[in-house]
């Protein structure tokens, strides 16, 4: 039995210790003389540093060793509703008394509220190994976000109310969008906020649905302030403490992440507070708290992704067949192989990603508090907006995928007994389904990059990182991965070109390629100072380059037979 | 109604890891080959403290006797939210006996001053005599609860404890101040806090500066950073002998009665076994069997 799910995991205290946030904890800790105020800020960067480690190794004990041994459990008995109460599993509720005794909750909030000012970065390796021991539970710790949010948006008294209670682990968020008739169509949201302008006070009616963790105490809830509106713009967000007007009506059965309950929320006349102004619910807040959960559900999926992985390696490890362990087979080797690049590439690319949204958030705090001295700060500043925008629904995409793929095969190497439910890989396996929809379906989030990808927004760092220098044994690859990404660059600019259904029908075909380029080059460079990822490269490219070039024929082909025929075909 | 603690831990050799290469020719441990570790049962008994103080306030005071490695145990317990820890070590109390060990910590103890109640793990894996917490609760003059599952109330100057035994529970009333000793079914040991992980990740006596100086090499210098350390509460407080009113000669290997004679190997194995019916008449055959065997009886 593992004793701790961060110190035993080779990759994720690589990519932690490769990982450069020294402009962001610069600004975050405002050149770091908070030290005396505030016990737990850092001294210095590398200070900063060694803490991030030190509380990465705290969380992944507990998860080892007081949330993995009993995750069975909370799946098995599952979030509980009785008499309009929701209830977790006992299990849970361990889970959850450890990480407050751990001062783990709040974390992310700034030392002023009691958190430990964490960057998104560590915050994703925290959701991660939360996720690698019981995936339901992340839902319950990773609502931090909403914490967050209210920091970013709020105005001061809120915070001041609100954020210390989150700071000391008092109370849970839940981020209240979805409706029965608005799903990924957010702007057709019907919740009523009324305005009683003798008071002053907001208050909502409405019912919303598949809310996770519905039964929080503070919720950030979507809802349409201006009468006789339609649209997103019609939208703001409100906060609200859960009171006796807000009913839980029932918590949905669910094929996984039994522990995390899943709501149908009524409000009925419920005081609320308006968060920022009044129609920027959609577009402004909700999209941040949006982008921010959607890096947490990529390391939500990476996590799962892990477990599964190990599941599978000690069962091919143990389980011998024709006189040998069945992972020394080729066919189950290529599986293991496959899970373990792709495993590392979201790795890769979620801490590319962590980097360039934390560095867009300080670069944002330097602006608002009129502090920075650096004059390339606004150059600086659209740049990692560009890229945060370009990567986070990049990774929500890729992890998500790549974590459903890897729960297939985790399944596949068991054979018949990893259907059966004893065997942790069928939890996981459907633990993982609900990653590529909620937060976002794979669908939209390529809707989300196809712009910026067409629009050539990754090509900087793609010239950055082709231009680096490789070592002989590994240049081989680097030709051929620069031949793929010529490819993706001539889809895109021929994708470009095509009328919009059709782009849209083979924009999937260019998000593959952007994925296998984006982590082909990560993995390479990695490569050039640990001869372990330059093999790590070649596995992965070996399997994901003939992918690459069979989608870039399909882009430049652009058939159009397949999306007229629809009428036809589907219908019939 | 506030209550101080006292709590007695020992940094032992993790047992439950013991391989063939740790036992040397001699039949004693290689402890260097075992890693480190704050004793079970210890901290059941710091968590017991720290409900204490949870629930009504007061102070954990934590203390160990050992070699200066033990400092780690200490700051393990700063992690989990002691208030003071102290390691006491000393060349003199090398060698220690159930019978020296509890005189010096009932000293050190002394030092410390007024407390409420004294918690000791129920024994230690290495040396599983469950003496010292007894011994220690004789020479402090104070009575002891030994076993202690869980505090049932505690007001008014008394504490009742359930103790847990094979096969059943008993409930005792003790008067203040009082020594528990607590088993490893009590509770469940906290984690450590991230935050005061962060907070006491300094904490350290001046043998291990060296090796903070290594890490942190902005503090430049041993005085720098004793300097600092002092400032900020994190010079873990060492006492040796000098610092204690003790007789030398009740100390260490001198002060100890007991001397090990000789050390057995004893390998367990059953070769034969037998079934047993389950009716009375196979019972009744067993019992049989063993008053002629004068097993029982």
């Amino acid at each position: 039995m593992p004793e701790n799910f961060f110190l035993d995991n080779p990759d994720l205290q690589y990519r932690f210790t490769q990982v450069d946030l020294r402009e962001v904890v610069d600004i975050k800790e405002k050149g770091s003389p908070r030290h005396e105020t505030y016990p737990t800020a850092p001294r210095n960067y590398d200070d900063a540093k060694d803490n991030y480690r030190l509380i990465l190794e705290v969380l992944g004990g507990i998860a080892a060793t007081v949330i993995a041994p009993r995750a069975a459990e909370a799946d098995e008995e599952g979030a509980q509703f009785h008499d309009g109460q929701v209830s977790y599993a006992a299990a849970t509720q361990a889970a959850l008394q450890a990480l407050k005794q751990a001062e783990l909750m709040g974390v992310m909030l700034p030392s002023e509220y009691g958190g430990l000012n964490l960057p998104e970065t560590v915050y994703a390796a925290m959701v991660e190994i939360i996720s690698r021991a019981e995936a339901g539970l992340m839902t319950i710790f990773g609502l931090q976000e909403i914490a967050a949010t209210i920091n970013e948006f709020g105005d001061e008294a809120m915070k001041a109310r609100i954020l210390p209670r989150f700071g000391r682990g008092e109370v849970a968020g839940a981020m209240v969008l979805t409706e029965p008739d608005a799903g990924s169509d957010l702007g057709s949201i019907q919740t009523r906020a009324v305005l009683d302008e003798a008071t002053g006070k907001w208050h909502l009616t409405g019912v919303k649905r598949f809310i996770t963790n519905g039964a929080a105490d503070i919720q950030l809830v979507l809802a349409r302030s201006e009468e006789g509106s339609s649209d997103a713009r019609g939208l703001s967000l409100f906060l609200i403490e859960k009171d006796e007007t807000v009913r839980i009506r029932r918590i949905e059965n669910k094929m996984g992440l039994h522990a995390s309950p899943t709501c149908e929320i009524q409000y009925n006349h419920t005081p609320a507070e308006l968060i920022g102004k009044r129609r920027f619910g959609l577009l402004r807040y909700t999209w941040s708290l949006m982008n921010g959960a959607r890096l947490a559900v990529s390391a939500q999926a990476i996590g799962i992704a892990e477990a599964a992985y190990r599941e599978a390696y000690n069962y091919a490890s143990e389980r011998c067949q024709f006189g040998k362990p069945i992972r020394e087979l080729p066919a189950v080797a290529r599986m293991l192989l496959s899970m373990r690049g792709e495993i590392e590439a979201a790795r890769a690319l979620i801490y590319e990603t962590g980097k360039w949204v934390d560095r867009l958030k300080a670069y944002e705090q330097a602006a608002a508090e009129g502090t920075a001295t650096d004059p390339d700060l606004r150059q600086k500043q659209k740049q990692a907006a560009t890229l945060a925008e370009m990567l986070t629904p990049l990774v929500k995409y890729y992890a998500t995928e790549m974590g459903n793929r890897v729960c297939y095969k985790a399944m596949q190497v068991h054979g018949g007994v990893g259907y059966m439910r004893e065997f942790n890989v069928e939890r996981h396996f459907r633990d993982i389904r609900v990653t590529n929809i909620y937060e976002g379906t794979s669908q939209l989030q390529i809707v989300a990059a196809l712009g910026k990808l067409m629009g050539r927004a990754l090509d900087p760092l793609l010239d950055e990182w082709a231009a680096l220098d490789y070592a002989a044994e590994i240049e081989p690859l680097r030709v051929r991965l620069l031949e793929g990404t010529n490819l993706f660059r001539q889809a895109g600019d021929s994708l470009k070109t095509r009328e919009r259904d059709l782009i849209d029908y083979y924009a999937a075909d260019l998000m593959d390629m952007a994925t296998v380029v984006v982590n082909g080059w990560l993995l390479l460079q990695d490569g050039r100072t640990d001869p372990r990822k330059a093999e790590l490269a070649h596995v992965y490219l070996a399997e994901h380059l003939p992918r690459l070039q069979a989608a870039g024929q399909a882009i430049l082909a652009a058939d159009a037979a397949p999306l007229q025929a629809r009428q036809t075909i589907l219908a019939a | 109604m506030s209550y101080n603690s006292i709590v007695l831990v020992k940094q032992v050799p993790d047992t439950r890891a013991v391989t063939g290469e740790v036992m040397t020719a001699e039949g004693t441990m290689n402890r260097a080959a075992l890693p480190a570790i704050f004793n079970p049962e210890d901290l059941n008994a710091l968590e017991m403290a720290l409900q204490v103080r949870d629930q009504h306030g007061g102070t954990v005071t934590v203390l160990s006797m050992g070699p200066l490695q033990a400092a780690e145990v200490l700051r393990e317990s700063l992690y989990r939210g002691a208030d003071r820890v102290i390691l006491l070590s000393d060349r003199k109390f090398a060698g220690a006996d159930t019978q020296a060990t509890s005189y010096s910590l009932a000293k050190a103890i002394q030092k410390i001053g007024a407390f409420d109640m004294v918690f000791c793990g129920r024994q230690a894996i290495d040396g599983d005599t469950a003496q010292v917490g007894p011994q220690t609760a004789e020479k402090l003059g104070v009575p002891q609860i030994t076993y202690a599952e869980s505090i049932v109330s505690l007001a008014d100057g008394e504490v009742v404890v359930q103790r847990a035994f094979d096969l059943g529970t008993e409930l005792v009333k003790c008067k203040l101040p009082c020594l528990l000793t607590v088993t490893g079914s009590a509770n469940q040991p906290r984690p450590p806090s991230a935050r005061k992980r962060i907070e006491y990740k300094l904490a350290a006596i001046p043998t291990e500066y060296p090796k903070l100086l290594e890490k942190h090499t902005e503090f430049g210098s041993a005085e720098a950073l004793d300097q600092y350390l002092a400032e900020h509460h994190l010079k873990i407080e060492q006492w040796t002998t000098a610092n204690l009113d003790v007789d030398e000669s009740q100390l260490g290997l001198a002060g100890s009665p007991t001397q090990v004679y000789k050390v057995n190997y004893v390998v367990l194995e059953s070769t034969e076994s037998k079934d047993i019916a389950p009716t009375p008449e196979g019972i009744r055959a067993l019992i049989e069997e063993l008053i002629k065997e004068y097993i029982v009886g």
